[in-house]
């Protein structure tokens, strides 16, 4: 049955798409759980769907609008929240609002009831060679972005005082790293839909960070928890017509957390019990 | 050549000046305390040795050359802050942040650079808990591996900030020890920040002691004294001497051992002023 789905070009289109989306944020989430960036993550991918409905209203393009949308909130919350204390605060104001400026301009659409169901809950069967060549741009971009970055971005994560001392540029990177996500976000949102972004952009690498310290360690399992999450998901759901699969892919991710803390948990008492 | 040199050194912000004319030249190994009441500009003082800020009027050199702050030849040793429990880092990545943590680009992994990360945390007596997630060590611990740090480039010069606050007796004398031995045995020189003098009095060389605007530079014998700290405060001081440890009461300016902070009518705290900007 799933065999023989897997021959068909729509599935294997998501199955890549799901594939790319997955490597992207198993690293960034990495970042975002040692930045503590979760409700921002939360807030650009609100935020995205804002700027999908204005897209998909305006110009009948809900990802382009969605790009532009998290781009804005990224700028905003970079500069407006530079004090991680002011930063929540300031994500919770800007959401409420753009939430529901997304809905009111979803209640002027006039399309396809569908475009509007897809930005909340993503539409992997439906992605197009021309979308998949976006979204390995992307991928693409951040990945190498982060490769070059990555370790000032940590210290500067971790130490900010000092990397500032050692020269590191801490809020250019700081500002750098919210495009990064908002980009990211603008990727997963495709997949998964805005609602669920957290699970593929937060997800892993909590999971991850529950079974090493090592940060290295730590971005590579979390890529590999994406990737099960993400395509495991969506293999998933291919047995079912009627649930949707960032239902599945949520599902899997939220199982993996899961079975990261009873473990992790596990490891602890066992060592506390060796000493 | 000296470590460091400030020459004329004037630091104002607005209308308010921090210090003016500050000469002040350290050799190899020497150990600097600055003391001083919050606001007083201490940290401010350090942030113009790393590069960070400029003064207003004055020249300041590290090594016989301007700050320069990718360079590694000065080491900042920061005041203990808390860090998540969680947070995906061993002791040993935050040593070796020391190293390579503002380069760019991916690295291959290198022997020589994990020994001299295992060397650097065998010197300050980290190695038992090298590869413990940070979150989960205590201040003192934490407070080693920042030090294994900050001399991981062998740097000429030590900057310290509050590196005891938070620090039981028995940390703070574990790191006071370490810092010793560097200077005595590679003659870093060691600038120390502190509100709280006793610690680390045994080791000091000289005071520089900032308040209101104004400076004393010399031995302790000659900065903690009655009459230096009551030119400086402007109002009477006393230094009482008490179990070999010193205790500094005044008119509006306290410091005890307990307590150890300045009571003086400074609107807001120099270090976290700074990092706002």
């Amino acid at each position: 049955m799933i065999l023989s789905y897997l021959q068909l070009p729509a599935v294997q289109h998501a199955l890549v798409a799901a594939a790319l989306v997955a490597v992207t944020c198993g690293v960034v989430s990495t970042f975002v759980v040692t930045r503590t960036m979760a409700f921002a993550v939360h807030g650009t991918a609100e935020l995205a769907f804002t700027g999908a409905a204005a897209g998909l209203l305006i110009a009948n393009n809900a990802i382009a609008g969605a790009l532009l949308g998290s781009l804005v909130v990224a700028t905003f919350l970079g500069v407006l929240g530079v004090r991680e204390r002011d930063r929540d605060v300031s994500t919770g104001v800007v959401l409420a609002a753009g939430l529901a400026l997304g809905v009111l301009l979803l209640s002027y659409y006039q399309g396809f009831a569908s475009a509007a169901t897809n930005i909340l809950f993503g539409n992997i069967f439906g992605v197009s060679t021309s979308q998949l060549v976006l979204l390995s741009a992307i991928s693409v971009c951040v990945l190498v972005v982060l490769a070059v970055v990555g370790r000032p971005l940590l210290f500067a994560s971790v130490d900010p005082d000092v990397a500032r001392a050692r020269g590191v540029p801490v809020r250019g990177l700081g500002l750098l790293f919210v495009y990064l996500l908002a980009l990211t976000v603008t990727e997963a949102a495709q997949i998964v839909g805005t609602l669920l972004v957290l699970s593929l952009a937060i997800t892993p690498a909590a999971a991850a960070q529950r079974l090493s310290a090592s940060p290295a360690r730590v971005i590579a399992l979390s890529i590999g928890f994406a990737l099960l999450a993400a395509d495991g998901g969506l293999v998933l759901s291919l047995e079912s017509t009627t649930v949707k699969p960032t239902v599945f892919i949520a599902a899997v991710s939220f199982g993996i957390y899961v079975a990261a803390r009873v473990t992790g948990a596990a490891r602890s008492q066992l060592r506390r019990a060796a000493l | 050549m000296a470590r460091l040199a400030l020459r004329g050194a004037t630091m104002r912000f607005g209308r308010r000046t921090l210090f003016e004319g500050l000469d002040l030249e350290l050799g190899a190994g020497e150990f600097l305390a600055v003391l001083g009441p919050n606001g007083a500009g201490k940290s401010t003082l350090l942030k113009v040795v790393l590069g960070l800020e400029r003064l207003s009027a004055g020249s300041v050199l590290v090594d016989g050359g301007p700050p320069r702050r990718s360079a590694g030849a000065v080491g900042y040793v920061p005041q203990l802050h808390a860090v998540d429990r969680e947070l995906p880092l061993r002791g040993r990545d935050l040593v070796r942040f020391g190293l390579d943590g503002n380069r760019y680009g991916l690295t291959v992994a290198s022997g020589a650079a994990n020994r001299r990360v295992d060397t650097a945390m065998e010197a300050v007596g980290a190695t038992s808990f090298a590869d413990r997630p940070v979150g989960l060590l205590s201040g003192g611990e934490q407070q080693r591996l920042r030090i294994a740090q900050a001399l991981l480039t062998d740097p000429v010069l030590l900057l310290c900030d509050e590196p005891l606050l938070g620090l039981d007796l028995h940390h703070q004398r574990e790191v006071t020890e370490l810092l010793d031995r560097r200077r005595r045995e590679h003659g870093t020189a060691v600038v120390f920040v502190t509100h709280e003098v006793n610690p680390v009095l045994p080791y000091v060389d000289r005071v520089l002691y900032l308040a209101g605007g104004r400076f004393a530079v010399g031995a302790p014998t000659e900065t903690l004294t009655a009459p230096t700290l009551s030119r400086l405060f402007g109002t009477p001081v006393d230094v009482l001497e008490v179990r070999g440890r010193l205790l500094i009461v005044g008119g509006d300016a306290e410091v005890d051992d307990d307590a150890g902070h300045h009571h003086l009518d400074h609107p807001h705290d120099d270090t976290r002023h700074g990092a706002e900007r």
